[in-house]
């Protein structure tokens, strides 16, 4: 099976509907030894910077987040999970403000059908206090977790406000997938991206080589993550890596500007550029990812 | 004689006496650089090119990072310390850095430009 393909292939293998967009290529069987691959879907959130105030580019920032949650809830078939990478709130210097809008956050969240939520830190959330206010409302910022015959990694890169994953980490990495068989499907979970995306805008993670290093003896390995508030999709090596929207601003293509200012909002195209993703998990044929806008319905 | 012109002619001798006291022995030319939320003072550096320079960081509020990627030149600027960075320009050009420590809502707005003049 190649590295990647389009959902509609991916849906005509699994004998399902009609869909669009993009895979990527994750063909592992089997997580553990003797833990069997199986199929499943969940949807990917990310950046919904609650409290930002910025009418010139979402003057619905107040209702973009409950809008991506109804959504969620409408789609015919309810992901086994969910995962949130990073930005939930905007960042603020005030520690009681910032504990005010991950409270509010996650009221908002309550309100999603699935509650099965994998939430990780962005530097928004995280970065000015170390992640001590995230660690009270939504627990570790690195953790990983199985799912049908899948091994879901989580790692932090936003607590160091200089965006390395740090010594611990990796050795807490290396310890995790050392007890993986090199052919296992691996999801790693991250905000920043883990390659030089773009350094002159800070798109990057600091010491995101040696996590790349360390995945790279693994054949099925797939990384999503946030940041740049836009889709990218991007191989190091074997490894695919594809950034999500955000549910606030869009930011330009990387490196296309001087400066990495936000997408103004165009009230002709409302939520343009916003939104989420399905991803679906075929055993034996990838990761098929299916992107969703926020409408003003 | 116009003031600006004088301004303008004045600086250009001090360059020209700073190179002048690097090729006879003296000291790099000294540059500082206050990183303050969230702006770089100046955030646009004048050089020639082959003048050894030293930009001296400080942080007064928080700690703030220097970051040149294109220049290979990094520095982590810790309030209540200078960061120097030593750095000889081999090349002509207009070279971006940023702030690569977060340091709050501006961050991302937080950058400037290293120019280097033949």
């Amino acid at each position: 099976m190649p590295a990647d393909f389009d959902r509609r292939d991916f849906l005509r293998l699994a004998g399902v509907g009609a869909g669009v967009v993009f895979a990527s290529g994750l063909a592992g069987c089997a997580a553990r030894a003797g833990t069997p691959s199986a199929d499943f879907h969940f949807v990917q959130l990310s950046d919904s910077h609650w409290g930002f105030n910025g009418p010139a580019v979402n003057p619905e920032a107040h209702t973009t987040l409950a809008r991506a949650v109804a959504e969620v809830n409408a789609l015919t078939m309810q992901p086994d999970f969910i995962v949130f990478t990073g930005d939930l709130t905007h960042t603020t210097d005030d520690p009681q403000e910032r504990r005010k809008r991950l409270r509010e956050f996650k009221a908002i969240m309550a309100d999603l059908k699935v509650q099965d939520i994998h939430f990780l830190p962005g530097e928004h959330d995280a970065a000015l206090d170390r992640g001590a206010a995230f660690q009270e409302f939504f627990g570790p910022t690195h953790y990983s977790f199985d799912h049908r015959g899948v091994h879901f990694i989580a790692l932090d890169n936003v607590s160091d406000p200089a965006a390395r994953v740090g010594d611990e980490q990796l050795a807490w990495l290396a310890k995790d997938l050392a007890a993986l068989d090199k052919d296992a499907p691996v999801v790693v979970l991250t905000h920043r991206p883990l390659f030089d995306l773009a350094p002159q805008w800070d798109w990057a993670t600091r010491d995101g080589d040696q996590v790349v290093a360390q995945l790279m003896p693994h054949a099925n390995v797939t990384v999503f993550y946030g940041h740049i508030h836009q889709e990218h999709h991007h191989q190091t090596g074997h490894i695919a890596h594809h950034a999500a929207t955000s549910l606030i601003f869009p930011l330009p293509a990387p490196g296309s500007q001087p400066r990495r200012d936000p997408v103004k909002w165009d009230p002709a195209q409302p939520y343009r550029g916003l939104g989420f993703r399905e991803i679906e998990r075929h055993a034996g044929a990838g990761f098929a990812l299916d992107q969703h806008g926020v409408t003003g319905a | 004689m116009d003031r600006r012109l004088l301004i303008t002619g004045c600086a250009a001798t001090l360059v020209a006496l700073a190179a002048r006291a690097v090729a006879q022995g003296g000291e790099a030319r000294r540059i500082p650089v206050v990183a303050r939320k969230f702006v770089f003072i100046p955030n646009e550096i004048t050089v020639r090119k082959g003048e050894p320079v030293v930009l001296e960081f400080t942080a007064p509020e928080v700690a703030m990072g220097f970051f040149a990627p294109e220049l290979g030149l990094r520095a982590l600027i810790v309030p209540g310390a200078v960061a120097r960075v030593p750095w000889t320009p081999d090349r002509v050009g207009r070279f971006d850095f940023l702030c690569d420590v977060f340091c709050g809502d501006g961050h991302e707005g937080m950058n400037g430009h290293l120019v280097v003049q033949a």
